[in-house]
């Protein structure tokens, strides 16, 4: 399926879930942020969260600001 | 604002260095606030009927004075020779009375007032929002409040019987007022009555108050010096010129934009000189009697307090023109008083 | 003489000096600066993730003690900036957020509007809201209304080291406002700190200046030295300043004139 992940399109197998899918894409999982198509989504809703063809995922973290 | 012990230090320092220091600086700020404008008003006692025994006031309900409520036709005649005199805006007071000068009548007295006033004070006994609402819709702009005495003991000994005994109604008042939509809301205290920096230092502190929750309102200050009223003294203590002008003084350093007023009960000399220093609103041409300008003769009369300043409305304006002041009689015109 | 400490939303703190995490070379600097500085308040921002390059998670470098502040930045209006303290809620690490809302990219100054906004929405949905505002006594009084825990007015323009430009502003918020006041913004020097603490301000947050500094930890520590002193300055009640009017001619010579005044 065809998605976009910060903005960028990527090409995932539809069977990952959102764990996954942050696994995959980030060094690690604490302090990642999720919203998908404009919604946030907590870490406890990541296993049962699955994508679809279309769908806009922001990941999100903590950097250094004033 | 200044703490307690700092107010004192400078009430108590007598030092002529100090006060003519303090009296510079209080003047370039009245100066850089105000210009050189006075603000002139007049004084008309509708009514000394009082329910309250307050032992420093002529009017008290245990003093045996000729007790007189004014009609419209007589109130008129006597704002009429007010207004003559070139007054524009008028403080009403009466004695404390919810029986003989209720709402209905003060309103009527707003009403008549307005074809004559551009600005409408009043200084009665304190009531409730909803009435101060009501008084606004008719044409009153501002409330004058005293404390008198912020020492809640000394305010009990001096107030013995009637609406005035409630230290906190009366307190509130301000406030209320503030919410109900008047424009000038004014407090003061009657030095002598009290320990004077502690009753400086709470009016500050009331003010303050006041200042933060109805910021849009303007404010004025007074401070009464208790005089004799025929023939008795009631002070406990006595604040002599210096610390009176030093009074004045600071109050103008702390609150740069409130309007500091003096009456006649002081002398000429002194309110000349004040003038120079920090006043910004005087009276002019005053009688405290009721019916003291047009209906009784001068013998009849019970005033509140004797006055010392005797100069009449033209004297004043002379005085100020030759000082290089601006007397003002109106600061501006309300079309219609809404919140 | 002790301080109280700073209480901001029933939460205690025994440090006034706040520390933003951003424009530090790198991470182990942040971190020290943070001890060093004694900061029990950090802010910092989010971003998403650069999902070429791994970053190192900055909140590993941060003491568990220190409260967290998420700043705003990026946000140009209220909706936005509700958003990334919606987003940045979701992470668990706390619902202390700093409204910092800029469509300026030329001064990079505060929407005081925009700002008031996102206190009204944030502040509804429990989070603790610290608006960064340009020192405005109305927009300062809406944002009590609006259920803010704390004002912080501008110093001066964000990372410009200028200091206290907006200095009489400041005074009449910390005058006037009942709560804490944050002087955040322009702070460049240890000095101009303690100025701020010496007027009543409750507490400063710099970043760019320690940020920047040929030695970091050290400014940290410095600044942490500079508040304890303006505040302590502060509570010590300086004396008054005397303005020397100049003396036209004297206006209380009558008083002495004659022995029978009054």
């Amino acid at each position: 399926m065809n998605i976009t992940i910060n903005g960028t399109p990527q090409q995932l197998s539809s069977e990952k879930n959102l764990t996954d899918i942050v696994a995959s894409f980030c060094k690690q999982s604490r302090h990642v942020i999720t919203e998908l198509n404009g919604t946030i989504i907590h870490s406890d809703q990541w296993p049962q969260t699955k994508l679809q063809d279309g769908d806009a995922l922001e990941l999100v973290t903590f950097v250094g600001g004033g | 604002m200044m703490t307690y012990q700092q107010i004192r230090n400078i009430l108590e320092d007598r030092s002529p260095a100090s006060v003519e220091a303090l009296a510079q600086q209080a003047a370039q700020l009245t100066r850089q606030q105000f210009g050189r404008a006075i603000s002139l008003y007049g004084p008309i006692y509708l009514s000394n009927f009082c329910s309250s025994h307050c032992t420093y006031c002529g009017f008290n309900s245990h003093n045996k004075i000729q007790r007189l409520k004014m009609t419209p036709e007589q109130y008129r005649k006597e704002m009429q020779h007010i207004h003559g005199q070139g007054i524009r805006n008028i403080i009403m007071l009466t004695g404390e009375s919810y029986k003989h000068t209720p709402l209905e009548y003060l309103k009527e007295a707003a009403g008549i007032a307005s074809e004559y006033f551009q600005s409408i004070a009043l200084e009665v006994h304190p009531m409730e929002i909803a009435e101060y609402k009501e008084l606004f819709a008719a044409g009153v702009d501002g409330i004058t409040v005293y404390q008198e005495t912020y020492d809640r003991t000394r305010y009990a000994q001096v107030h013995l019987s009637g609406y005035k005994k409630d230290y906190d109604f009366r307190y509130g008042t301000a406030a209320r007022a503030a919410e109900a939509g008047m424009r000038q809301v004014s407090l003061g205290i009657l030095l002598g009555l009290s320990n004077v920096v502690e009753d400086v230092y709470a009016l500050y502190q009331h003010l303050r108050e006041l200042e933060k929750s109805f910021p849009g309102v303007d404010y004025g200050v007074s401070f009464p010096r208790l005089r004799p009223v025929k023939t008795e003294n009631l002070a406990v203590c006595d604040v002599d010129d210096i610390q009176f002008v030093k009074i004045i003084a600071l109050t103008r350093l702390l609150f740069p934009r409130v309007s500091i007023s003096l009456s006649t009960r002081e002398a000429p000399k002194l309110r000349d000189h004040l003038l120079e220093i920090a006043i910004t609103r005087m009276s002019a041409g005053s009688n405290t009697s009721v019916g003291g300008y047009t209906l009784l003769e001068e013998k009849d009369q019970d005033p509140q307090f004797d006055i010392k300043d005797e100069r009449s409305v033209d004297e004043i304006v002379q005085l100020l023109k030759s000082k290089n002041f601006d007397p003002v009689f109106t600061d501006w015109r309300h079309i219609e008083n809404s919140l | 003489m002790t301080d109280s400490p700073l209480v901001i939303a029933g939460k205690s703190f025994s440090s006034r000096f706040l520390l933003g995490t951003g424009k530090f070379k790198n991470k182990q600097d942040l971190r020290d600066s943070i001890i060093a500085s004694k900061s029990e308040i950090v802010t910092v921002a989010l971003r998403r993730i650069d999902l070429e390059r791994h970053e190192e998670n900055i909140l590993e470098y941060i003491p568990k003690h220190v409260t967290l502040l998420t700043n705003t930045s990026g946000a140009r209006n209220a909706q936005e900036a509700v958003r990334i303290a919606r987003l940045a809620k979701a992470s668990g690490c706390g619902n202390w957020v700093k409204i910092e809302v800029i469509n300026d990219s030329k001064y990079l100054l505060p929407d005081n509007q925009e700002t008031i906004k996102a206190t009204e929405i944030l502040a509804a949905e429990g989070f603790i809201v610290l608006p960064y505002i340009s020192p405005d006594l109305y927009a300062a009084r809406a944002l009590v209304k609006a259920g803010a825990a704390t004002v912080m007015p501008l110093g001066s323009f964000i990372g410009s080291n200028l200091g206290l430009k907006t200095r009489e502003f400041i005074q009449v918020l910390i005058n006037e406002i009942d709560l804490p006041i944050i002087v955040d913004a322009g702070i460049g020097a240890p000095s101009q700190a303690a100025e701020a603490m010496e007027m009543g301000a409750a507490a400063v947050l710099a970043n760019t200046a320690v940020a920047t500094a040929q030695n970091p930890v050290a400014l940290a520590h410095a600044f942490a030295l500079a508040v304890e002193a303006g505040r302590l300055a502060y509570l010590s009640g300086l004396p008054l300043q005397q303005s020397l009017a100049k003396a036209s001619s004297p206006l209380t010579g009558f008083l002495y004139d004659d022995v029978s005044a009054n």
